[in-house]
């Protein structure tokens, strides 16, 4: 039945999470911009007692699962294509909350959440592809010790949204039954903090045979502090630096034959099944994205509103659009499309927390609310004049962190490119 | 908890709707755009799907089923069929919602019964007014109490089926506010004028009134002496459209999809072009998101909140949205879009419609 009503524990939630962003993202905001690769102390302290919670209660049910299993009962088990993720039944109240999260927390810094200690990337990506046993064992560490930041390497040099053309590769050495990685992956968001500041974890997708395309390739879990993982870049960035950005270096990095994700039959270097699994990160981690870009976009929207408020002008919504001034219209824009791309974001989320396809709507919402905070941003500091153009405020800010939501986890065009396939029934052959 | 699929009853409805629409609506409506009537089968057929019937409360004879989610999702299969054909079947409406929402218990007695019978009653309203910037908040018609009576005058224009009207609830401002008044045809003073010559929904009869010191008793005012709530009808009209919207605009976009793959030049289906098909993802996209706007307006009227503003913002996005995706229907047809075989060109000048439509379809 259609409705629209946030579930109050998630109100709560909210609020929590709103004094978390006032109190310790806010007054760091314009700091760690301009010192861009200091770590967002505050935040990390703050928020590493809570997500350790957050992962706890998400793996209850796994480990429950797993034992059920264990015990010769007939559990939900594995619904093959490297897809180890149980069916689910009723409502996935986990992924909703922490959509509303992402969206709050990015109100309050998106560069920042993005340091969120958390799994983060790589934990979608276990998720998707990664068996119940295997989700459990990464996954465990993130309840426990020290702060861990999680990482997913996908992108290359030669390999941007054409990740067929990926040159990493991992060869089992059979004497070893390890994995051994070569190569370079690049703009990978916490890659430093998950692999040489903490005991993360990262995943990197790679090839077992570069000749085979994207059947070869599959998704392997690299733990912190693994020999043979190095830093080649830390990279300066036009906004969100905050966010812990670097090139990796794989020189003969080992990691156990069990660390490729997914089941029996995707773990053997012959099989062609590990990509799909891999790719459904993206039906979790799209929604994610838009859910970021929606909170910078309520963050300018907000200000701008309440900057022009205190000049005088606020927006009658009972006036016809013929009378109301070129900035009214303007606010009212920004309301439209913000409202527009957080309720497709809204809707993904729903069919994921119901259990339900959504690739198609995943890539929907991520364009839409890339586009909607791109220009809301831009709009913002228009509309705020010189003082929206000083670095006094974080409108310029905020537009700068915003771009990154049009080009990460797949560019506005590439998921142009998966909605125009999906309408038209066409497959990657009949529409390039 | 957020959910974003009809339930059981309602995907019955927008089945019959939808089934209506394929089979009796987009059969005929291209004939009655051109002759500039609609069948009298059509109209009664869409009228016997038994919306408002089951609308009215139980009390007046209906079946007490009144959701605005539930019209919405009606209101975008009829607006997929044919726009003309909609408001033709929705004109009932434009009294017996504003009764519901706002009418006293007496004037709900007097009328609501009318609406359960098995012919559509003889009813419609005048809000628009002929003039260049209308705002339905500062009418210039107006109302004034003489004893125990008021006088109207002023003229409207886009009056649904006012020729065969027995009944029209005409909106004047009472000291500077929108009230609306229950008006009998046969009334001294009033004159049905001549049709309206329309850019689109030729199919539709409408009329310009004249309301010349036109006399009704004071009971005649809805809602008696408090008056009525004008936002929220206005609020409920503007999802009904905003609905309507959404169906013309997925029109346009199934048929333009649906002839990109066929149509080849150069040697393949056009659609194989990105020019083509990323113009396709956005028509998609933004209809969905405006179908999204639309039910999340109506949601909130269901529960009961005040939606003027999510409403003003669901329009604004809405009509912006459905000129688009009409358009870039009439563009991907090239030549073909611009030739009157072709039914892209009507949903073009229909979606034009939509900022004025404001009061032409009440849910």
């Amino acid at each position: 039945m259609i409705s629209f009503e946030i579930p109050p524990f998630i109100e709560n939630q909210m609020q929590l999470i709103r004094m978390v962003a006032e109190q310790a993202m806010r007054p760091y905001s314009r700091q760690l911009d301009e010192h861009e690769h200091e770590r967002p102390e505050a935040f990390v302290a703050m928020t590493w007692p809570f997500t350790q919670e957050m992962v706890k209660r998400a793996l209850k049910p796994l480990m429950a699962q797993i034992e059920a299993n264990g015990n010769g009962h007939n559990g939900n088990g594995h619904s093959g294509n490297g897809s180890a993720k149980p069916k689910k039944e009723g409502v996935d109240y986990g992924m909703l909350s922490f959509i509303f999260m992402i969206e709050q927390l990015s109100w309050g810094d998106a560069g920042q959440y993005l340091c969120l200690p958390h799994p983060m990337l790589g934990g979608a990506a276990v998720d998707s592809a990664g068996t119940p046993e295997q989700r459990v064992r990464f996954l465990s560490k993130f309840t426990e010790g020290a702060p861990k930041w999680g990482a997913m390497a996908i992108t290359e040099p030669g390999a941007g949204s054409d990740n067929s053309a990926m040159r990493t590769t991992a060869v089992l050495d059979p004497d070893t039954n390890e994995w051994v990685l070569n190569g370079e992956k690049i703009f990978i968001t916490n890659g430093a903090l998950a692999l040489k500041e903490s005991d993360g974890l990262c995943v990197v997708w790679a090839t077992v045979d570069p000749t085979a395309g994207r059947a070869g390739i599959k998704s392997f879990v690299v733990e912190g502090n693994t020999p043979g993982v190095s830093i080649a870049k830390q990279e300066h960035k036009l906004g969100i630096r905050a966010s812990d950005t670097v090139a990796l270096h794989f020189d003969n990095a080992r990691i156990p034959f069990e660390n490729v994700l997914g089941d029996q039959e995707v773990r053997q270097t012959e099989s062609r099944k590990g990509f799909a699994g891999a790719m459904k990160t993206f039906d979790a981690s799209r929604p994610a994205v838009a859910a970021s870009a929606i909170g910078i976009a309520r963050a300018a929207m907000e200000f701008t509103i309440e900057k022009l408020a205190e000049e005088g002008i606020t927006v009658d919504y009972t006036k016809p659009l013929h009378e109301l001034t070129a900035v009214e219209r303007d606010v009212m824009e920004m309301e439209a499309r913000y409202k527009g791309a957080w309720l497709l974001t809204l809707r993904a989320t729903a069919q994921m927390a119901h259990g339900e396809s959504n690739r198609l709507e995943a890539s929907m919402c991520k364009y839409r609310a890339g586009d909607a905070v791109t220009w809301i941003t831009q709009k913002a500091v228009e509309l705020l004049g010189p003082k929206g153009y000083s670095r006094e405020w974080l409108a310029e800010k905020w537009m700068r962190d915003a771009k990154i939501n049009d080009i990460y986890e797949g560019t506005k065009q590439i998921n142009q490119l998966i909605v125009a396939r999906s309408i038209l029934g066409y497959s990657r052959r009949e529409l390039k | 908890m957020l959910d974003f699929r009809p339930d059981e009853e309602q995907k019955m409805l927008t089945e019959t709707i939808a089934r209506f629409a394929r089979e009796r609506v987009r059969k005929v409506y291209r004939e009655a755009e051109e002759d500039g009537a609609i069948p009298a089968a059509t109209a009664r057929a869409g009228w016997e799907i038994g919306l408002l019937p089951t609308a009215v409360p139980e009390a007046y004879g209906g079946f007490g089923d009144y959701s605005v989610v539930t019209g919405a999702l009606a209101m975008e299969e009829f607006g997929w069929g044919d726009l003309a054909v909609t408001f033709n079947v929705m004109t009932p409406n434009l009294l017996a919602i504003p009764l519901m929402l706002c009418g006293t218990e007496e004037q709900k007695a007097d009328y609501l019964p009318l609406f359960t019978q098995e012919a559509p009653p003889k009813v419609t309203a005048a809000l628009t007014e002929p003039v260049v910037q209308f705002n339905p908040y500062k009418l210039k018609a107006t109302a004034v109490r003489d004893g125990n009576a008021y006088v109207l005058n002023g003229r409207k224009t886009l009056v649904p089926l006012a020729d065969e009207a027995e009944t029209i609830l005409v909106y004047a401002a009472e000291n500077g506010v929108t009230q609306a008044f229950i008006v009998p045809t046969g009334v001294d003073g009033l004159t049905i004028d001549a049709r309206d010559k329309l850019m689109g929904v030729r199919a539709l009869s409408t009329n310009l009134i004249t309301l010349t010191d036109v006399r009704i008793p004071a009971a005649n005012k809805l809602g008696g002496e408090a008056g009525i709530d004008f936002s929220l009808i206005l609020n409920h009209s503007r999802v009904a459209l905003a609905a309507a919207a959404v169906g013309l605009a997925r029109a346009g976009f199934e048929y333009a999809r649906d002839y990109a793959k066929q149509r080849v030049q150069f040697g393949e289906p056009i659609a194989h072009r990105q020019s083509i098909a990323f113009m396709l993802a956005d028509m998609a996209t933004e209809i969905d998101e405006a179908r999204l706007l639309v039910w999340e307006t109506a949601w909130q009227l269901d529960q009961g909140k005040d939606v003027t503003r999510e409403a003003a913002i669901m329009k604004h996005q809405v009509d912006r949205m459905v000129m688009q995706v009409a358009d870039r229907a009439v563009q991907t047809l090239g030549g073909y879009g611009y030739i009157r075989e072709y039914p892209v060109e009507l949903w073009l000048r229909n979606a034009r419609g939509f900022t004025t439509f404001d009061g032409l379809a009440i849910i």
